[in-house]
């Protein structure tokens, strides 16, 4: 298999406090990888130094095995890598389909296109639809982002980044507050993407037992350090992950 | 019919137009005319602040510079050489050079600079343009500024008020198509949400810089007018009370939205005209700015959409209640 996404003694530092430690990492293509981990543990930091928002004080990340530390998050949206966010991060005043329809249209670089109206890009809508379709949002298409409800937020959410058609998507906590009866839904379109079978997808997750059966692999981040890496099975039996993070749960 | 029910604005704007153009014809007021070809340069500047304002979200306090650039080219042009078609084009080439030159480079600043600091740092380059303005008094005769005299076909009132409505008119099918452009979709987007807009793959500073210069490049043009309805040009139109003219008019009118720009300059316009005839009758009519800062607090309390946002959410709202109203009558 080959390494998609590769990180080489990763590591940030804020001040004093090292928040990402040398994490060394491959993750191949296709694949499905989960990062649980305490808060605090530097799950999202370890996002935020994957997708461009930080810049690491040491270390190296390689795209296809192409150094890929110094590019800015556009950049690495281009070359593939699109990301969530941990916080709902939508345009809260354009429709729901507006939302979906900027990530066709800078799919398809239409960027600086000032002469034309939009509606002669038919198609973007069209695909922009397909899109909601996936993530089942397709009833709300004229609805302001700002007056969906929370779980509807981070669906569409979804549905922008899907619409990137990015080869790696990174997932930030997508069922994070959400009530227990979004989260199901929420699964159905992480595993609908994940049939389509195209995707590498990196995902960050609180609530484990809800995605050991569908990673392919699982991380362990503690403290800024990778604690474990392996599949479901082998975390699930490792002494150390046990004690440090699932603890009182399997005593 | 469905063109007309789904471009409604359009229509009226045409309606209206058509009913502007008109007028000079069956009604005669020399006054009226000078009001509303006031209104049309103000209008256009009012529309040029909003695409930053309202659309692309960058609150600039120093719009007036471009309308100085432009007030100032006409005037000098005119002034130093002969008043003839010729010189006239010239000086718009000029005045789009500059302020295509200075919007880009102010534009730049956003890279670095967010919101009130952006604000701040518009505010004194027109501050700086003013200063230069008073002091080059050999170019502009300084604080008392200069009369001049503009090409023939520009002399008759009605004719320059027919120039000032067909512009207006194209500068708003212009700026509609520039709005509603690939283009202009991620200005509006990067109002709602610039880090999301970044990291949706938009380079955020290139369309900041292209919403800069367009916007930059009208009010130049509005300078122009501006100066050339007056056949006069003084420090004035660098000063900070024409910025202040377009926020108000823009958001009085409803920001994020070309009609309430116009509406919002002619609504300044005809209070300001209204408020200093009065002041015949009483003395603090004189003082008419302080209306306008009471109406403009009543305004942002009240109408923070302003009026087309208002109206907008008021027919969104019956709207909606006829399609649930439908589904009733469906499900029952």
């Amino acid at each position: 298999m080959a390494a998609l996404i590769e990180t080489n003694d990763l590591s940030i530092t804020f001040g004093g406090h090292t928040a990402v430690d040398s994490v060394t990492l491959t993750v191949p293509e296709k694949h499905f990888k989960s990062i649980i981990g305490p808060n605090g543990a530097g799950k999202t930091t370890f996002f935020n130094l994957l997708s461009g928002q930080l810049t690491p004080t040491k270390g190296k990340i390689y795209y296809r095995g192409k150094d890929i530390t110094a590019f800015s998050p556009t950049k690495r949206t281009r070359a593939g890598i699109g990301r969530s966010f941990q916080i709902t991060n939508v345009f809260p005043n354009l429709t729901v389909l507006e939302n979906v329809r900027l990530a066709v249209q800078s799919q398809a670089g239409v960027r600086y296109q000032m002469l034309f109206h939009y509606k002669k890009y038919r198609q973007f809508e069209k695909k922009a639809m397909e899109w909601l379709s996936l993530v089942l949002l397709d009833d709300k298409r004229d609805s302001l982002a700002a007056n969906l409800a929370h779980g509807e937020k981070r669906k569409l959410e979804i549905a922008m980044l899907l619409a990137l058609e990015t080869e790696v998507l990174l997932l930030d906590e997508p069922t994070a507050g959400m009530s227990l009866e979004e989260v199901p839904v929420i699964l159905e379109v992480i595993k609908r993407i994940k049939m389509q079978g195209d995707r590498t997808i990196i995902l960050i997750e609180h609530k484990m037992d809800m995605i050991l059966d569908l990673s392919d692999s699982v991380m362990v981040l503690f403290n800024g350090r990778l604690l474990a890496d392996g599949t479901p099975e082998e975390i699930m039996k490792n002494e150390t992950v046990q004690s440090a993070y699932l603890g009182g749960l399997y005593e | 019919m469905k063109w007309l029910r789904t471009n409604k604005g359009t229509t009226l704007f045409w309606i209206v137009a058509a009913f502007l153009f008109l007028l000079p014809f069956v009604y005669e007021s020399r006054n009226l005319m000078i009001l509303l070809t006031q209104i049309f340069i103000f209008s256009v500047f009012a529309m040029s602040y909003d695409l930053l304002l309202g659309f692309t979200g960058i609150v600039s306090f120093g719009h007036a510079m471009f309308f100085g650039i432009g007030a100032y080219s006409i005037g000098i042009f005119m002034k130093r050489f002969e008043p003839t078609m010729l010189n006239f084009l010239l000086a718009l080439l000029a005045t789009l050079a500059l302020t295509a030159l200075v919007s880009f480079l102010v534009g730049l600043l956003t890279l670095r600079l967010k919101s009130h600091f952006y604000a701040m740092l518009t505010l004194s380059l027109s501050g700086l343009f003013l200063v230069a303005a008073e002091k080059w008094r050999s170019l502009t005769h300084g604080n008392d500024g200069f009369t001049f005299r503009v090409p023939e076909q520009f002399i008759d009132r009605t004719d320059y008020y027919l120039i000032c409505l067909l512009i207006i008119a194209a500068v708003f099918m212009m700026l509609k198509r520039f709005t509603n452009s690939p283009l202009g979709r991620v200005l509006q987007a990067i109002r709602e949400n610039e880090q999301r807009t970044e990291s949706l793959g938009f380079h955020v500073l290139h369309y900041k810089i292209a919403a800069s210069i367009v916007s930059g490049v009208l009010a130049g043009i509005a300078g122009i007018l501006y100066a050339m309805s007056l056949r006069f040009v003084n420090t004035s139109v660098f000063s900070m009370d024409i910025t202040l003219d377009a926020l108000l008019m823009t958001i009085i009118g409803g920001v994020g939205t070309l009609y309430g720009a116009m509406i919002g300059a002619g609504l300044i316009e005809f209070a300001h005209d209204w408020l200093t005839g009065l002041a015949k009758e009483h003395w603090i009519f004189e003082r008419w700015i302080i209306f306008f800062g009471i109406i403009y607090i009543l305004v942002v309390m009240f109408f923070p959409k302003g009026i087309v946002g208002t109206l907008r959410t008021i027919t969104w709202k019956r709207k909606k209640q006829q399609a649930v109203k439908k589904k009733e009558k469906l499900a029952g």
